[in-house]
């Protein structure tokens, strides 16, 4: 039943097997850092491992086929509302989530947040939403956050549903640092970008430009459990994260 | 089936030596369910213990040994889920180079069966006039539970004894640390791992313990034997058979009935 | 990292006594196993997706060669680079190189196996930079020089006042007492760090072929403050975690999240795809990627081709009575539990790893709980199987096994044996049938009784008529 060793000394590592039995190893080794030389190793490693050789145009093809339309997988079942799936989801995970009929009154309710948790007025803000009209004392800036950042206000690309999170995608108008670095994370979504499931996600960020430099879904605040499993918010990102869901 | 079924009992290494109560609780059952059963005397072992260390040629030997002794029978039925998970998964797996044993085990493996399942799923045994005074826990061994899906089928056939309570631990399926000759190669883990389990069967209240293997019980006994704990300790078939009147494994009681 | 499993048995014993591993060993069984039940239970699909996630697998094993080139071509198109590590230290000396070229003197690292597989740490810190875990868990490891206990919870081995005792050691503050205010403190001294560092280090839960994309999944946050703030972005990964299609992903993370913390997800799933684009605030200004090879190229000839399948969850180890009674530190290497009982003799060689593959009672609850199906139990008897056949392991037992097989394959001598066993046994039980010492059995005898036979087989016992 045993495999022979097909191992070739293709390079002096030790084979597989002898990995497994290292006093029947060999004894000649050479150093193996050469620059270029591990990728085609590796790769013809792979193709005779698998018992075959470099792949014909006909399977390429197909494996091609494969990566841009990849078949439909399992997804789970959604009972409800999309939103208010998402909303159950994401509050569950300690994430607050305040409804608002316009977009125009994210200022207020922005402003009503600082107030409530006693925060400092200067806050960063993702570009589109510096248009709005703010209230002083409101100071905004929308470059990358700073160390001391205390508050962003991101505006979300999409909504997940069964997740219950945010999906925020860098860009110049967006820095992924708001994100990360505030102890206080508000991001405004709008209802009817709430999709089903993380492949409709991708489906829209397929429809609308490709792949932002960094996707961010986020499913609540920063949490650790690694003392005592005893969870804790706010390990290294945001202690709080409130949705603004707008719609 | 309406003629009745012949069925070959695998008496097992444990309970031919350790356990002839069980055979014989076994022989009942089977009988109990309408089955014609014989009991080929020149059996040894499964060969699980060899399969385990690794010797598969040793393993082979013993597989074709029980391959011949029990194809004549419409149903091999064995009081052990480890011991059956072994012919029914592992036999046809280990003659990949001979096709024709190939086909001999694969047609054994799909007539063999751990006994309680097939009390119930083959035969559809009910019982009635079978009492057992006292509050068990069931451990779910785990050849029987996850190779061979025993689960339901004891605590079905359970709830049919008269004066039986059941009472289920916080986690009946995490295993009692037996493995075969993984306990006395790593005694201290395998001690560990028991007293777990014991510990979670005292908080269940329970005086008695059940299960379907022979070993996992031998080994819950044998470590509440040692460390004085009243428990008694039977096969689940015993009780069903209402055979489960004398002394539990490690139990202290005189012998009973044919014991020499 | 040392490798220490030739010590396994001893270690074993050792970390048995430990009442405080054994506390925080209980305390995370208990919650790893109900949260993943709990969440299993809430999705119906679970089932269905473990079964594809295989498939998925199967699939990139089999054109691994062709996806992984795929992949490539999509990163260099996203403007990153990558790099391939045929072996560890190959690995460490890339990412050595990126670290000179950048002039870096502060790394930061998000929690990685592979890169404790290829002993980045120590390369780096003897390269001369100042390297700081960001995860919690590695944080609190780092700082009192172990290696992880276990994949996903690093410092699960750690009770709070031992991290309050660290904490006031290295920290020089004052001594902080709950939890809360542990985290609390971490995360002030781990900040300056963020943004001090010149270059982040991440692992990839996986790579996505389609679009050059590596994927990382977080709970605190730490993998992306250490990816975005650095000028430079390294991710180091096994080749066997690509996947062809975005689409494929979402299999992936609906069990991983639940097997590995018992989650719906995590709370940050991050997509990372080249470096910092024209007019983006932020963001590394070099992306690179390390693809490590180490031997993973040859186990796909292998016996073991199933199991770089693994998504490195811990469900096994979370499972197995053996880790937990014993820990992840007994295990002597990166990888503890089933799946490092399985890794560490393919890496560290047979003999020196003779104990892990039979510490196992092959209860097959880890092939149960995991995502990708891989046949633990299968695996660990395959590689006692190459033992057996090498002759390995104490010669009373394999000696003892030889005899065994011998008389069982002849009955009449197995009769003989049986009846000698039988009444020997009921001897030395006595009148309360239980064997205290049985010589041979001391392994049994010296925890256990020895339940003794009542005196004649069932075999002899049974009636002429049911006799063949």
């Amino acid at each position: 039943m045993s495999k022979p060793p097909q191992f070739g000394p293709v390079d002096d590592r030790p084979t597989f097997l002898e990995r497994l039995f290292p006093w029947k190893q060999r004894v000649s080794k050479k150093p193996l850092y050469q620059l270029g030389v591990s990728r085609d190793l590796i790769l013809d490693n792979i193709a005779t491992e698998l018992s075959r050789g470099p792949l014909q145009p006909a399977a390429r093809a197909a494996l091609a086929e494969r990566v841009s339309h990849a078949p439909r997988h399992p997804r789970p079942a959604l009972n409800g509302e999309l939103a208010e799936l998402f909303i159950q989801r994401i509050t569950r995970r300690a994430a607050t989530v305040q409804t608002l009929t316009d977009l125009s009154d994210v200022p207020a309710a922005v402003a009503q947040h600082l107030q409530t948790h006693c925060l400092p007025t200067h806050i960063a803000v993702s570009d589109p939403l510096a248009a709005l009209f703010w209230p002083s004392p409101i100071q905004l800036h929308t470059g990358a956050a700073r160390r001391n950042e205390a508050v962003a206000v991101s505006l979300a690309r999409l909504g997940v549903a069964e997740t219950g999170s945010v999906l925020l995608g860098a860009g110049p108008d967006t820095p992924t640092t708001h994100n990360f670095v505030p102890d206080d994370h508000i991001v405004v979504l709008h209802r009817q970008d709430i999709v089903p499931h993380l492949e409709d996600a991708w489906a829209s960020l397929r429809n609308h430009g490709g792949m932002p430099r960094a996707v961010n879904l986020i499913a609540g605040p920063s949490r650790t459990g690694d003392i005592e499993q005893t969870i804790q918010l706010g390990a290294h990102g945001p202690r709080r994260l409130h949705v603004l869901l707008v719609g | 089936m309406t003629e009745a079924p012949r069925v070959g009992l695998f008496a097992t290494c444990l309970m031919n030596v350790f356990r002839p109560n069980l055979g014989h609780a076994t022989l009942h059952l089977l009988e109990l369910a309408g089955c014609v059963v014989e009991v080929p005397t020149a059996q040894t072992c499964c060969g699980q213990p060899a399969y385990n260390s690794g010797d598969f040629d040793g393993t082979r030997v013993l597989a074709k040994q029980v391959i011949r002794q029990f194809e004549r029978y419409d149903y091999v039925v064995g009081p052990s889920g480890s011991c059956m998970a072994t012919i029914r998964k592992d036999y046809p797996r280990l003659f990949d180079d001979e096709p024709d044993w190939r086909r001999r085990a694969e047609a054994l493996a799909a007539k063999a069966h751990e006994l309680i399942s097939f009390l119930l799923d083959v035969r559809g045994l009910k019982l009635d006039d079978v009492a057992f005074d006292g509050t068990a826990t069931y451990h779910d061994s785990c050849s029987g539970l996850r190779e061979l899906g025993v689960k339901q089928q004891p605590r079905e056939l359970l709830a049919m004894v008269r004066g039986l309570q059941l009472k289920e631990m916080r986690d009946p399926e995490v295993c009692c640390g037996f493995g075969g000759t993984f306990c006395v190669k790593y005694p201290e883990i395998s001690t560990r791992i028991v007293d777990d389990k014991l510990a979670d069967i005292a908080s269940t209240g329970a005086d008695t313990v059940l299960g379907g293997d022979l070993g996992c019980l031998m080994n819950i006994a044998g470590r509440a034997a040692r460390e004085g704990k009243a428990l008694r300790v039977f096969h689940a078939a015993e009780v069903l058979a209402g055979m489960a009147d004398g002394p539990g494994l490690g139990g202290e009681d005189a012998g009973k009935g044919k014991a020499g | 990292m040392r490798f220490e499993t030739p010590r396994f048995k001893q270690a074993a014993v050792v970390a048995l006594h430990d009442e405080r591993l054994r506390t925080a060993l209980a305390r995370s069984r208990v919650g790893f196993i109900g949260h993943r039940e709990a969440a299993v239970e809430a999705l119906p699909e679970f089932e269905q997706l473990r079964d594809t996630a295989a498939q998925i697998k199967d699939h990139v094993l089999d054109h691994l060669d062709y996806y992984l080139q795929r992949y490539e071509q999509a990163v260099v198109a996203a403007g990153g680079k990558v790099h391939w590590a045929h072996s560890d230290e190959e690995a460490q000396r890339i990412i050595v190189d990126i670290c000179r070229a950048a002039d870096a003197k502060v790394i930061t690292k998000g929690k990685s196996m592979v890169s404790e597989e290829i002993g980045l740490n120590d390369a780096l810190i003897a390269a001369g930079y100042e390297v700081v875990e960001t995860d919690l868990g590695e944080y609190i490891i780092q700082l009192a020089k172990e290696p992880p206990s276990h994949i996903v919870g690093p410092a699960l081995h750690k009770t709070r006042e031992q991290v309050t005792a660290l904490f006031a050691e290295h920290h020089g503050r004052a001594r902080k007492e709950t939890v809360a205010e542990l985290v609390t403190e971490a995360r002030e001294m781990l900040r300056d760090k963020f943004f001090r560092a010149d270059v982040g280090i991440t692992g990839g839960n996986f790579l996505i072929a389609e679009t050059g994309t590596s994927v990382i999944v977080t709970n605190e946050g730490n993998g992306d403050l250490t990816q975005t703030l650095p000028r430079v972005h390294i991710v180091t990964s096994g080749i066997e975690r690509v996947l062809p299609s975005l689409d494929d992903l979402p299999v992936f993370l609906r069990l991983l999240a639940r097997s590995a913390t018992g989650q719906d997800t995590e709370t940050y799933t991050t997509l990372s795809t080249g470096p910092r684009r024209a007019g983006d605030p932020d963001g590394p200004e070099e992306y690179h990627v390390v693809l490590v090879d180490n031997g993973r190229s040859q186990m796909l000839g292998s016996r073991f081709r199933k199991m770089l399948r693994c998504i490195r969850c811990g469900a096994c180890m979370n499972h197995c009575p053996v880790y937990g009674s014993v820990g992840g530190h007994a295990y002597g290497w990166v990888y503890p539990g089933p799946m490092g009982a399985v890794l560490t003799p393919i890496y560290q060689g047979l003999k020196d790893s003779y104990d892990l593959p039979n510490a196992c009672t092959l209860n097959g609850r880890c092939q149960s709980v995991c995502p990708v199906k891989i046949p633990l139990p299968e695996m660990l008897r395959e590689l006692r199987h190459l033992q057996h056949v090498e002759r390995m392991g104490p010669r009373l037992q394999r000696h003892a096994l030889a005899v065994w097989r011998f008389v069982a394959s002849q009955p009449w001598l197995y009769r003989i044996a049986e009846k000698l066993a039988t009444t020997t046994l009921a001897r030395l039980g006595g009148p309360k049938r239980r064997v205290h010492k049985l010589p041979f059995a001391e392994g049994w005898t010296q925890s256990r009784d020895l339940p003794a036979p009542a005196g004649s087989t069932f075999l002899s016992q049974v009636p002429r008529s049911k006799r063949a």
